[in-house]
């Protein structure tokens, strides 16, 4: 790789240069999220169906979100069951066009963990209905494999529970859905740190979505740049190479040693 | 039959009474270092925990913008009804006190809505008295259906219904209910609800069981502060939220810690909550309960309600009007009103207050397409 060959993201046929999606909740203004978006520079942003109203040119976030930067992914949290997701993203494609739809499917507050059956049966129906659909998973490698057959356009696996920003607690599922997928791994929920990040970029994640390590940090705008560097740097990481571990021998009881030892 | 918390209250109280006498500053310090369970509530809630508030506040403060985010729902309730046959010692809607009954008619709830809907608010709690034969389960209903296609978000407070009534409520796109014990202290509570239905302490309790059967997504329940003795009616309403919270995991917790203001011919609060206790209440339920939403009304003034907005709270009501008809006409401080109202700024000005708090305001946290009929 050299460091002047374009290196894109690319979900359903859409480019992106930059591998970082970002999400909208949580931010103590629209104007604060809009100046963090921009230091992301981010070019896919996700928004809650929940939160806003896609039917309102005044609607405060939607305002905040400059669509000619940024692609808008409405996404479907909230949603407990297939029926409720595939309605909402239904509504949303009437009201505004737009066909591409983040799929969360999470039928508990507590943890908000995605429900995976119920998640299969929505992305199969959207995908039926020409829909450009980015579920989010739990790191399950079968469940992934199933959602490309059926025709999904990324995985979006989450790395912790979402909000927890315990990092990349699922690495080992997640090793193996991007060995296995031929769409874009996202790794999507529990990134607490732009350190998390940077590993999920250098385990070689297309792309990851962050929110909530953002919106609550004490300076969203700086650690939106954070996240950043860290995406960018993580990448270059993956495509560069990287030396791996040395397998040094342990020295303390060799298996060999016998070869060396004097005859009694 | 399904599991019921009624049973487990004599022992809860038991248990909480002793662990409340029990805690000491030492017990409290060390629960704050460790993971928190509901178990925990006699502890946070206890005098001993009082030396601890800041260290909670912090903690609540934190654990409130990872969940939740730097954002506060709004919501206004929208009073059907006054008519009731009940005779509550501290309630302005009492069937003993001489008010003007009002039940407002399909266009006139229509109107009230609009007003509410007009400011910016998108969130509606609909309220009744219990008085099913002057304003019973078919109208509200109605109004319901009629509200749903315009709302983000519609929730009910009104009599104690059965699974079949509040099935029927779900299918009309009512997505909430609130239904506040007011106190867990039955020997208190027959005291002070001396005639009409809701009288049953323990068919009262049921109710909320049945709504999170019939699917409510979310359940709000809280304790009217100032009747009973207030560190005990806060523990067990925590642990009441915490049973119900794992018995429907499906359903969103809202917790309220209304105190009582009293009405004209009501009692005064035999226990009074000062600032410090309320806040203490608010901070243990977000560290115990750190997926609930915590619900402040317009019953406690501005100036604390803006304190409060850091500290845990997610959901306030603004600009309220507590009587049927309060939005389109009637003075503020309406006779008629089920409680007087404290904070009485108007919608923009508690939007601009929170928004100062460091906050955003969401007007819609809902929608429509979760709610209806499934078709499997």
């Amino acid at each position: 790789m050299e460091g002047t060959k374009p290196d894109k993201l690319v979900i359903a046929g859409v480019e992106f240069s930059s591998r970082l999606l970002m999400g909208t909740g949580k931010f103590a203004s629209p104007e604060i999220m809009a100046r963090a978006l921009e230091a992301s520079g981010t070019e896919l942003v996700t928004a809650a169906l929940r939160r806003v109203d896609l039917n309102d040119p005044q609607d405060n976030l939607l305002r905040a979100i400059d669509r000619r930067r940024y692609r808008l992914l409405p996404n479907t949290s909230g949603a407990r069951d297939a029926e409720e997701a595939v309605r909402l993203a239904r509504l949303a494609r009437a009201a505004s066009g737009i066909a591409w739809v983040k799929l969360e499917v999470t039928p508990e507050p507590t943890h908000l963990l995605p429900d995976p059956i119920e998640t299969l049966r929505a992305a199969e129906v959207l995908v039926r209905e020409g829909f450009v659909v980015l579920p989010y998973i739990n790191a399950d490698p079968l469940l992934a494999r199933r959602l490309e057959e059926a025709g999904c356009a990324t995985v979006m696996p989450l790395a912790a529970p979402i909000g927890t920003g315990r990092g990349l607690k699922t690495r080992d599922q997640i090793g193996i859905i991007i060995e296995q997928s031929r769409v874009p791994v996202v790794v999507d929920a529990g990134l607490g740190l732009p350190s998390h990040a940077a590993e999920s970029m250098e385990l070689g994640a297309a792309a990851v979505l962050v929110n909530t390590a953002v919106a609550a940090a004490e300076d969203p705008v700086t650690m939106a740049r954070a996240f950043r560097l860290a995406v960018e740097a993580g990448r270059l990481a993956f495509l560069s190479g990287p030396m791996g571990e040395s397998p040094r021998a342990q020295a303390s009881s060799p298996l060999t040693g016998f070869l060396w030892e004097e005859p009694k | 039959m399904s599991p019921a918390f009624w049973p487990l209250l004599e022992q809860l109280t038991t248990d909480a009474k002793r662990r409340l006498a029990e805690a000491n500053p030492e017990q409290v310090r060390k629960a704050l270092t460790r993971r928190l369970t509901p178990a925990d509530a006699p502890l946070l809630v206890s005098e001993a925990a009082g030396q601890f508030i800041e260290v909670m506040a912090h903690l609540a403060r934190r654990l409130t913008i990872l969940r939740f985010g730097r954002v506060i729902t709004l919501y206004a309730p929208l009073y059907l009804s006054n008519y009731c046959q009940n005779q509550c010692l501290y309630c302005g809607f009492s069937a003993r006190r001489p008010i003007e009954r009002i039940a407002l008619g399909l266009e006139q709830v229509e109107q009230e809505a609009d007003i509410i809907l007009s400011q910016g608010i998108r969130h509606l709690l609909l309220v009744t008295g219990e008085a099913p034969e002057k304003y019973g389960l078919d109208r509200i209903v109605e109004a319901a259906r009629r509200l749903r296609p315009r709302v983000a978000s519609l929730s009910v407070e009104i009599f104690p219904c059965s699974l079949t009534d509040y099935r029927r409520l779900v299918s009309a796109g009512v997505d909430g209910l609130v239904l506040y014990q007011e106190t867990y202290q039955p020997q208190v509570y027959a005291r002070l609800h001396p005639a009409g239905p809701k009288s049953d302490f323990a068919a009262r309790l049921a109710a909320i069981e049945a709504g999170g059967e019939a699917g409510m997504r979310s359940l709000g329940v809280g304790a009217l502060l100032g009747l009973a003795p207030p560190r005990l009616d806060a523990c067990l309403l925590i642990q009441h939220a915490a049973w119900l919270e794992r018995r429907f995991p499906r359903s969103r917790l809202a917790i309220s810690f209304p105190r009582l203001r009293p009405v004209p011919g009501g009692i005064e609060a035999e226990h009074p909550v000062d600032d410090k206790l309320l806040v203490q209440f608010i901070l243990a339920a977000r560290l115990l309960l750190p997926d609930a939403e915590i619900v402040v009304s317009t019953r406690e003034p501005a100036a604390l309600r803006d304190r409060l907005l850091g500290l845990g709270v997610t959901r306030i009501s603004a600009g309220s009007r507590t009587s049927p008809g309060g939005y389109s006409g009637k003075a503020m401080d309406d006779h008629a009103g089920q409680f007087f109202t404290e904070d009485r700024r108007s919608v923009s000005e508690v939007i601009q207050a929170v928004r100062a708090a460091g906050l955003d305001v969401a007007l819609k946290d809902f929608d429509a397409a979760f709610c209806g009929e499934k078709s499997t």
